[in-house]
C-alpha cells in the first residue's frame, strides 16, 4: 500500500524532478514561449501566429507532457497539415481572396520591384552553403527571404523538416519587425531629394475581365515555368480567382474567415510543437536567425537599390522608397514606405504604389520558390 | 557537385529564372489590359 501511495506521488512530481535534473532546454523555451506570448498579447506583434506558436511552445516544453511525440496533440496538428504541406497550401488560398491585386496590374511594370524583393534569398543561399549547410536546409533558410510565412513552411516542411521551428519563427519574427528593419535601409541608401519624389495618383485601367484572367495566367505561365511550385501558384491564384469572379462570395469569405483562421490555429500549434528545448537550442539556430535578417535586410536593399535604377531610367518619375515594398511582408512593408515618404513630405501619397509593388513582392516570393524548386528538381536533388 | 557550383547555379537559374518569368508576366498582364480595356464611359477614377 505505501510503495503504491509513494510511486504515485513520484508520479506527480516527475515534471519537476525532470525540470530540475535534465530540463535546462525545456526551461529556457518555457521562457521564449512566454516572450512570444508576449509580443502577440500585449506588443500585437503578429499576434494571430505568435500566439498560437508561443503556446504550442510552452505546451511541448512541459516535462513529459508528450505533447509533440507521436500521438501527441501537437504532433497530430504537424502530421495533419505540416507534414504534408496542407496548412500553408490553405493559408495561400486565403491569402489569394484577401488580396486586390488591382494596384500592380494598373503598372504591371511595378512586377519587377517583386524581383529585386527577392535578391536576399539567393544571397543568402550562397551564404548559408559558405557556411557549410548541406543545399536543402541552405535552400530552406534562404527562403526566409522571401518575406513569406507560408512559403518558408511549405519548402522547409518538404526538404529540411528539422529546421521547420527555427526558420518558421525567423520568418514570421522578422515580417513583424519589418518597420523596424526597413526604415534605416531605406534612409541609408536614398538622398533626401529622392525620398521627396512624387509619383502622382494612380488611374484606375484595368477591367473586370483582366482583373479575372490574372490568376489564370499567372497559373497558366508559372505552372508551365515552375511545376514543382505549382501548389504555391495555384492556390493563391484560385482564391484570388474567387474573389475576382464574385459569384462564389461564401467560399471567399469562408477562406478569408473561417479557413483561415483555423488554419492559422492549427498551423502556429503545429510549429510551436516543434521547439521542443533539446531539438531548438543549438547554434544552427542562432545562425538561422542572424541569416534570416541578412535575407530580408538584403531584400530591402535590393529594393531600393533597384527604384533608384527606375528613378533614373523614368527621368525620375518613380520614388526608390517604393522599390522597399517589394518584399512580400503585405500590406506592412506598404505602409512603411508611405510612412517613410511623409516624413519627408507630408502630402506624398506613395501608399496605392507601394500597395502595387507590394503585391507584386507577394508573387515575386511565390515565383521565386517556385523557380528554386524546379531548378532543385531539374538537378536531381528532390 | 560542389557547394560552389550549386550556388552559383541557383543564382543565376533560379535567380534569373524568377526575374525573367516576373518579365514575362508583366508583358501579359499589359497585353491583357490592351485585349480587355476597361469599358469606355467608365469614368478613370482616382484611387
Amino acid at each position: 500500500m505505501i510503495d503504491s501511495i509513494v510511486a504515485g506521488v513520484s508520479g506527480l512530481g516527475a515534471g519537476v524532478a525532470y525540470l530540475f535534473s535534465q530540463g535546462l532546454p525545456n526551461a529556457i523555451m518555457l521562457a521564449v514561449g512566454g516572450v512570444l506570448l508576449y509580443l502577440g498579447a500585449k506588443k500585437d506583434v503578429e499576434p494571430l501566429l505568435l500566439i498560437p506558436i508561443g503556446m504550442g511552445c510552452v505546451l511541448v516544453n512541459i516535462p513529459l507532457s508528450e505533447l509533440g511525440a507521436e500521438g501527441g496533440l501537437l504532433k497530430i496538428f504537424y502530421d495533419m497539415g505540416v507534414g504534408n504541406e496542407l496548412f500553408p497550401l490553405l493559408i495561400f488560398v486565403a491569402i489569394g481572396a484577401m488580396t486586390d491585386f488591382g494596384p500592380l496590374l494598373e503598372n504591371p511594370r511595378i512586377l519587377l520591384f517583386g524581383a529585386a524583393g527577392q535578391v536576399g534569398i539567393f544571397l543568402t543561399l550562397l551564404l548559408a552553403l559558405a557556411l557549410g549547410f548541406p543545399v536543402l536546409e541552405a535552400v530552406s533558410i534562404a527562403i526566409i527571404g522571401a518575406c513569406d510565412g507560408p512559403t518558408a513552411i511549405y519548402v522547409t516542411s518538404q526538404y529540411a523538416p528539422q529546421l521547420l521551428g527555427p526558420v518558421s519563427v525567423a520568418a514570421y519574427s522578422y515580417m513583424a519587425l519589418v518597420p523596424i528593419i526597413m526604415p534605416p535601409i531605406m534612409r541609408a541608401l536614398t538622398t533626401e531629394k529622392e525620398r521627396t519624389i512624387r509619383m502622382g495618383t494612380v488611374k484606375k485601367s484595368v477591367s473586370p475581365t483582366a482583373k479575372l484572367l490574372f490568376p489564370l495566367v499567372v497559373t497558366l505561365i508559372g505552372g508551365l515555368i515552375a511545376p514543382k511550385g505549382l501548389p504555391l501558384l495555384g492556390t493563391i491564384m484560385l482564391g484570388n480567382f474567387m474573389r475576382e469572379s464574385g459569384v462564389v462570395q461564401r467560399l471567399t469569405k469562408a477562406s478569408e474567415n473561417e479557413i483561415a483562421n483555423v488554419v492559422t490555429l492549427f498551423l502556429g500549434l503545429a510549429i510551436g510543437g516543434t521547439m521542443e528545448g533539446h531539438a531548438f537550442l543549438k547554434p544552427t539556430t542562432l545562425a538561422i536567425f542572424g541569416m534570416g535578417f541578412v535575407a530580408i535586410s538584403m531584400d530591402v536593399a535590393a529594393g531600393v537599390l533597384f527604384g533608384k535604377l527606375m528613378c533614373r531610367l523614368t527621368g525620375g518619375r518613380i520614388n526608390p522608397l517604393v522599390g522597399a515594398a517589394g518584399i512580400s511582408a503585405y500590406p506592412m512593408a506598404a505602409r512603411v514606405v508611405q510612412t517613410q515618404g511623409q516624413r519627408y513630405d507630408k502630402k506624398n501619397h506613395l501608399l496605392m504604389h507601394a500597395v502595387g509593388a507590394n503585391t507584386g513582392g507577394q508573387i515575386g516570393s511565390v515565383v521565386a520558390a517556385a523557380v528554386m524548386l524546379s531548378v532543385l528538381k531539374g538537378m536531381g536533388l528532390i | 557537385m560542389d557547394n560552389w557550383t550549386f550556388g552559383l547555379t541557383m543564382l543565376i537559374v533560379a535567380g534569373g529564372g524568377t526575374f525573367a518569368t516576373l518579365v514575362l508576366l508583366g508583358f501579359v498582364v499589359d497585353l491583357l489590359k490592351r485585349i480587355f480595356p476597361l469599358a469606355t464611359g467608365k469614368p478613370a477614377d482616382d484611387r
